[in-house]
């Protein structure tokens, strides 16, 4: 497979709904119920107090009502959904233990060859649960944890009890709450204090089971002065019912660290994707959300940073592309809870053949955090009369001692601008794919080149035929 | 180099030129030919059409011709797009260049370097960087700005200079020059006035200079001057009739019955 990863994660044509007739070694009947929470908790062999999370969240889920705000989420039928799918009894630690039809999955997405070229350490999810994780020997042995969460669970089990739901509590939202009843997989990510972690390490998410509920959980603890990059990717057959991408991530950066977490989401479109995202950062930590949402037909997502303490500072750097029959409800949310804290959010979003996007953000400064600084910028670009774009920017300041700017801007493919570049002999049609591309360079500056390159490919694709 | 070679003539004429937009008739029967090596200066007050005629010239979408005709080389070039023209050799400098954010200078005019031009003459980066700090130290341009987003919070002088900038990359046959005087220094005017007249006399470019005031014309000596009024041409000459227009402003000539 020449193919590199982002090729295949973005092609327009959607080239990776191809699925395959794997066998589930296991698998939960259609619905929800204690029986089903009770069954998952049972088959990972738990520690007691996880079955105990999982039953309350499942009542919390049920208290909450469907949110009334975003996209319209009314099609969602939880009863038509499988809550757990196991494809096989562990995870492998090399590619060659990988059952043959999910290894194949994976080289058709450029799996293992991006690990050999250009990460620290991989790991790739099946339906509910991590097939493959690997870390690279080094950092094992400087005393990085790369796993998948429920093995990490397992063997960190202080560390997880810890911090699991510390930073997004099961009470936030149904969605949260419904992860916690039934998550399976994710990632466990642990860098110990100095340690940087030079290269992203990544994980990979498929689905292949129709009607298929992802729920992965990730955490990733960064100890004091401590850095890390993880990406995440994620693609799924093309099958006409729905399926639904559930994940929680939560993200503990302490004293001096920094994280990325960088998300290049291409869900088919027939995915609701419905995540909660948020981190905590202590003193002069950096957490910077670089999140890029390509698929699914529906997405409600804003990553969020809690500023918890001087110096702390915040960064989500999105794009959300939105065509035909897709939703991306996207944005993102920071909290000031303490003085010299700083954020930035820049959000851009293109929507085209009917598409719609909407930016929601907030903004909350509390009343102690003086010297707060904040550049908030989103963008949208509207291809076509059928397509639309919202901004719903909310902002609380309790603080008047603050510097926070705002700015919005929607705009069409300017006809002047298109006739500036056909002057210089760029087609109409390459013209609208060089402005896209300086549209959404300020995230594409953030990826790696190998996802860059093929990042800016994608776009070109996507713009394809799209000359009116 | 080039897209041409040093013998090759190339004429851009314009015939009987009636062109509106919005329906509303702004060029009334332009005649005028420009040829490979000479420099036209078309001059006249505000709103009289000059910046029409570049604009029809260059194929804006937004301006429809009733009737007459633009050739390139004897050619008809109504029915060929922008880009069409643009292969063709013909450049508009821009007098309100427009802002690309997140393209940079450097990779635009290679872009837009190579689309113009054969397999064998394209230039791979490295080559394409080297050729350009040059013209870029020809035009007294800073290194940064290759790295800058094309035209992105650029002073106007800088924008001015950025389209010279293209021009001399791009090396048309034939460049239409709107305005480009307006908004420089005298010492930017300068260097803008030896780009040009460097391209004018080594590739054999033809200008036509598009201008309100007769400044420019002391640092590029025109050919031709020709006084642009309610959308024609209203006369012809030498050099002599910029000077008198600097003396005696369009004043004069604005009463005459067209």
């Amino acid at each position: 497979m020449e193919k590199s990863v982002l090729k295949q994660t973005f092609d327009s044509e959607y080239q990776f709904g191809f699925h395959d007739d794997v066998e589930m070694v296991y698998q939960t009947k259609k619905g929800l119920s204690e029986k089903v929470v009770r069954e998952i908790s049972k088959i990972k062999d738990e520690p007691e107090w996880m079955l105990e999370k999982r039953l309350e969240a499942l009542r919390v889920f049920y208290s909450k009502p469907m949110p009334s705000w975003g996209a319209n989420l009314s099609q969602i039928d939880f009863d038509d959904i499988v809550y757990y799918a196991r494809p096989t009894d562990k995870p492998a630690r090399s590619w060659e233990d990988v059952p043959e039809k999910m290894k194949k999955t994976f080289e058709k997405l450029g799996i293992p060859e991006a690990e050999r070229k250009f990460l620290a350490g991989a790991g790739a999810q099946y339906d509910s649960e991590v097939v493959y994780h690997q870390l690279r020997e080094d950092l094992e042995k400087k005393g990085v944890v790369f796993l998948d969460m429920d093995s990490g669970l397992r063997e960190h089990e202080d560390l997880v009890k810890k911090y699991f739901g510390s930073v997004i509590p099961m009470y936030d939202n149904k969605f949260a709450a419904l992860n916690t009843a039934v998550w399976s997989g994710g990632s466990f990510l642990y860098v110990p204090k100095g340690v940087h972690v030079d290269v992203p390490l990544q994980a990979y998410f498929r689905i292949n089971t129709k009607n298929m509920g992802q729920f992965e959980r990730t955490m990733i603890i960064a100890e004091p002065g401590s850095s890390v990059h993880y990406l995440e990717g994620c693609s799924s057959p093309t099958y006409t019912s729905d399926s639904l991408h559930s994940a929680v991530v939560e993200i503990v950066a302490l004293e001096g660290s920094r994280v990325q977490y960088t998300t290049i989401q291409n869900w088919y479109s027939d995915v609701y994707n419905l995540v909660t995202k948020r981190a905590k950062a202590f003193k002069d930590a950096t957490v910077f959300w670089l999140d890029g949402n390509i698929g699914s037909k529906v997405t409600m997502k804003y990553p969020s940073v809690l500023l918890m303490e001087p110096g702390a500072r915040g960064e989500v750097v999105s794009i959300a592309f939105a065509g035909k029959g897709q939703h991306q409800d996207a944005g993102a949310k920071i909290y000031h809870f303490a003085p010299n804290t700083s954020s930035l959010i820049t959000s851009k979003s293109i929507s085209k053949d009917g598409g719609r996007t909407t930016y929601r953000g907030l903004l909350y400064v509390a009343p102690n955090a003086s010297h707060v600084k904040s550049n908030v910028e989103c963008d949208a670009l509207i291809l076509d009369e059928e397509s639309a774009s919202d901004t719903v920017p909310y902002m609380q300041i309790q603080n008047d001692d603050v510097s926070i700017s705002h700015e919005a801007t929607v705009s069409k493919l300017d006809a002047q601008k298109l006739f500036y570049l056909q002057s210089r002999g760029f087609s109409q049609e390459k013209a609208k794919q060089l402005l896209v591309q300086g549209f959404i360079e300020p995230f594409v500056k953030h990826l790696p080149m190998e996802y860059a390159v093929e990042l800016n490919r994608l776009v070109d694709l996507e713009m394809e035929g799209s000359v009116g | 180099m080039a897209i041409k070679l040093e013998a090759e003539k190339h004429v851009l004429e314009v015939k009987n030129l009636e062109a509106s937009v919005d329906g509303k008739k702004v060029l009334n029967g332009v005649n005028l030919t420009v040829q490979s090596g000479e420099v036209h200066a078309l001059m006249g007050p505000n709103g009289s059409g000059k910046s029409t005629l570049s604009a029809v010239i260059m194929g804006h979408p937004s301006y429809v011709v009733e009737s007459g005709d633009v050739l390139f080389d004897g050619e008809s070039i109504l029915e060929d797009s922008p880009e069409g023209r643009a292969q063709k050799g013909l450049f508009l400098a821009f007098q309100y260049p427009l802002e690309v954010p997140g393209v940079s200078v450097a990779n635009f005019l290679r872009t837009a370097y190579n689309q113009l031009r054969s397999k064998e003459h394209q230039m791979p980066v490295f080559t394409f960087s080297k050729f350009l700090k040059e013209k870029m130290k020809s035009l007294h341009i800073d290194e940064s700005f290759a790295e800058r987003y094309l035209n992105d919070g650029f002073s106007g002088g800088e924008k001015k200079r950025c389209e010279i900038l293209q021009m001399a990359v791009l090396q048309p046959n034939i460049a239409v020059m709107d305005e480009t005087d307006s908004g420089l220094d005298v010492d930017a005017l300068k260097v803008v006035a030896q780009g040009v007249q460097g391209l004018v006399k080594n590739s054999g470019m033809g200008v036509l200079l598009i201008t309100h005031y007769p400044r420019i014309l002391h640092h590029i000596r025109p050919d031709f001057v020709h006084v642009f009024v309610d959308g024609k041409i209203r006369e012809s000459g030498g050099f002599e009739l910029a000077l008198a227009l600097e003396e005696k402003g369009y004043g004069e000539l604005e009463p005459v019955p067209a």
